[in-house]
């Protein structure tokens, strides 16, 4: 009877263990309140300034008024430049990690460089990008470039997104393949990549989140000050919705006349996130209840 | 021939995913050596502001100055040419709106023609003259000293105290306020987030509710979702002018601005971390402490802590990491004063906002442009450090167990 011979002790130990339960409660709704406030400040001030005109048109005098066409266009297509180039060479990547690599010193080696890589800065990336596309491939300040540099900046994410796919599949299905006299490749691309595919398309619209807002990499790659028109090819410079928020928001001609504009962007920006991320949790929902019925 | 066919096929599929899987190591070399490339020229240059020439007569026995002496000659901080290992005379300073004193208009000529010509005559006949004047004033016979620079050491750049990279006549390109600030902003974030950070993970790993635990995670997913810019404009609307009226000061642009900022940033990194590390401790271990009479709060800071110590650790150097190479927030918020931070409540300039702000108008290939890609090594070096450590940390979990 020892142990329940001191309720005097037994009291304060579940008064300590309430009082630390209760702090550790109310700093996590801490976190979570400063999501809302952040969330809350930039939609409600952001979503009065919505309209067809803002979305559909151009930048106007000194960029206090009109609209923020070219920056979502620019958006846009960074963002499909960017995963163009990142998916089919971050899948490939995670699939010889997981799939092909030998054990040992190589798969690690792969394995540090990029969690190095996801590491880099982003203005890192900026700098290099200038360095290898903007001047060294000449392609000047151009989509090309932007594309590729946050092409590079997505990569990891997209291997990595790949690689934990793979990783959760069960091995008896890669024997069981093996075993009816598939390929490896056959095994891989017949059997072990349907199954690991919801998961790597999650991944990936969630880094179209990431790359979207990604500012430092496109200041000296692609992005504009101010160019109202659309581009018309890959070697045209396009502006940015970041890149415009930070523009207006601290060095615009007018910072006071065109606070209203970029409460409307961020509030853009905010809404790429926002779908990128319910359409991800849709997703998983989605396909695990898929997985479920089977 | 089908299976001859078949194996040729898998050899061509299996190059391309090896080649693939090389991508990410052979960006990091280039990275490397692109940055080095350019940083390492810094120390090759001339500390002289862009197309600018410093002269001196040519009997004056000082042939040669450094970046610093230049500038506190300018500055008029030293004003005898003893100071600096000459004569005993002071030091006649000149520059190019001095023309005027010395020639009138007629002398320097229609659209001053006869300007490189009077300043070399000039500077041949006043022995304790220095002037720095552009370049292409710059006489084919110049009756003068051009004086040649000391080059930038590594010493210099890394351990000097002033950052004013486009000053004339010397640039002067000291990096220690910009690691200081980067460091000084990127430890008060480190110190609001890790607080925060654990409690939130130790609340979502061992105490709440499974729902609750399902509602936490997309928000924190969330957090890590919004663009470092829309923080930043976050950061300059509300934070900053409450920080100003909080604390009565000139500006809110503070490091303290940067801190909390790069704070909130570093949170979903450290919880996901965190989280991971404490929900790997065996289940046995936590039942045989509760089986001991242990509360689950002593469980928690007996058992849980003690066995995911290494994934928190984890957790605050990348959080850290995080900090330290934001660009945009920082740039927005922090005031970018490039002074060797002693406060919270002072404007700082750290590594990536210097970069990002500066490098659209740096010369490309003049020493400024490389002075910034000198600043990115540096930067990539922290990081580089920074993910090692994390790999070996990890490695030497896995050995322990």
């Amino acid at each position: 009877m020892e142990f329940t011979s001191n309720p005097k002790l037994n009291k304060s130990k579940r008064m300590r263990q309430n009082f630390a339960f209760n702090v550790f409660r109310v700093l996590s709704l801490l976190v979570v309140a400063i999501l809302v406030i952040i969330l809350g400040f930039i939609i409600i001030n952001g979503i009065s300034v919505i309209s067809w005109e803002f979305l559909t048109e151009m930048p106007r005098e000194g960029m206090t008024k009109g609209g923020i066409l070219p920056a979502i266009v620019g958006t846009l297509v960074l963002v499909a430049g960017s995963l163009l180039f990142a998916c089919p060479i971050g899948i490939l990547s995670g699939i010889y990690i997981n799939e092909y690599a030998p054990h040992g010193w190589l798969k690690r080696f792969i394995k540090l460089m990029t969690n190095n890589l996801a590491g880099v800065p982003s203005i890192v990336f900026g700098l290099f990008g200038m360095a290898l596309f903007v001047n060294r491939f000449g392609f000047g300040d151009s989509i090309l470039a932007g594309s590729l540099t946050l092409g590079l900046l997505a990569l990891p994410v997209v291997i990595r997104t790949t690689e934990e796919a793979l990783k959760s599949i069960d091995n008896s299905f890669r024997i069981g393949s093996l075993a009816l006299g598939a390929t490896k490749w056959q095994t891989t691309y017949k059997v072990i990549l349907p199954i690991a595919f919801p998961n790597i398309i999650t991944g990936i619209i969630l880094s179209i989140g990431r790359v979207s807002g990604e500012t430092a990499p496109i200041l000296f790659t692609v992005a504009a000050y101010f160019l109202p028109k659309l581009p018309t090819s890959i070697f045209d410079q396009v502006m940015a919705l970041p890149y415009h928020l930070y523009v207006i928001s601290t060095s615009g001609t007018n910072i006071e006349a065109s606070r209203a504009m970029a409460y409307g962007t961020a509030f853009i920006l905010i809404l790429i996130v926002l779908i990128a991320n319910l359409l991800a949790n849709w997703l998983r929902g989605y396909f695990g209840r898929k997985v479920k019925m089977n | 021939m089908k299976r001859y066919f078949h194996n040729f096929g898998e050899r061509i599929i299996e190059g391309i995913l090896t080649l693939s899987g090389a991508v990410t190591s052979l960006t990091v070399v280039l990275i490397v050596v692109f940055l080095f490339k350019e940083g390492l020229g810094i120390f090759s240059q001339q500390p002289i502001a862009e197309g600018g020439v410093i002269a001196v007569n040519n009997q004056n026995p000082v042939k040669q100055l450094s970046a610093k002496e230049v500038k506190e000659i300018f500055d008029e901080n030293i004003k005898n040419w003893k100071e600096i290992g000459g004569q005993d005379a002071p030091i006649k300073t000149f520059r190019l709106d001095d023309i005027t004193d010395y020639y009138s208009e007629e002398q320097l000529g229609k659209d001053f023609e006869l300007l490189p010509q009077r300043l070399s005559e000039l500077v041949s006949k006043e022995p304790n003259i220095i002037a720095f004047f552009p370049d292409e004033y710059l006489s084919k016979d110049f009756q003068g000293h051009q004086i040649k620079l000391e080059n930038i050491s590594a010493g210099d750049f890394l351990g000097g105290t002033e950052w004013y990279p486009t000053i004339s006549p010397a640039v002067q390109m000291g990096v220690l306020p910009l690691i200081l600030g980067t460091l000084w902003v990127s430890l008060g974030a480190i110190l609001i987030a890790l607080p925060l950070g654990l409690a939130t993970s130790i609340y979502l790993a061992e105490i709440a509710s499974k729902r609750v635990r399902n509602t936490m995670k997309p928000v924190i997913e969330l957090l890590a979702g919004i663009p470092s810019v829309v923080y930043g404009f976050f950061g300059l609307v509300v934070l900053v002018p409450l920080i100003q009226e909080m604390f009565g000061l000139p500006v809110g642009e503070t490091a303290l601005a940067g801190s909390i900022i790069l704070g909130i940033m570093a949170l979903p990194t450290i919880i996901s971390v965190s989280d991971d590390a404490m929900r790997t401790t065996p289940r046995a271990m936590k039942e045989a402490s509760l089986a001991l009479g242990a509360t689950k709060w002593q469980t928690i800071y007996k058992v849980v802590i003690p066995y995911s110590i290494s994934g928190i650790s984890t957790a605050a150097i990348l959080g850290i990491g995080r900090a330290i190479g934001e660009t945009m927030a920082v740039l927005m918020v922090t005031g970018n004063a490039s002074v060797i931070p002693t406060t919270f409540l002072e404007p700082v300039r750290t590594i990536p906002a210097t970069i990002a702000a500066e490098l659209g108008e740096a010369p490309q290939g003049g020493i400024h442009f490389q002075a910034l890609f000198a600043l990115g090594c540096i930067l990539f070096l922290m990081t580089l450090i920074i993910n090692v450590s994390v790999d070996l940390v990890s490695a030497k979990k896995k050995e322990n167990r």
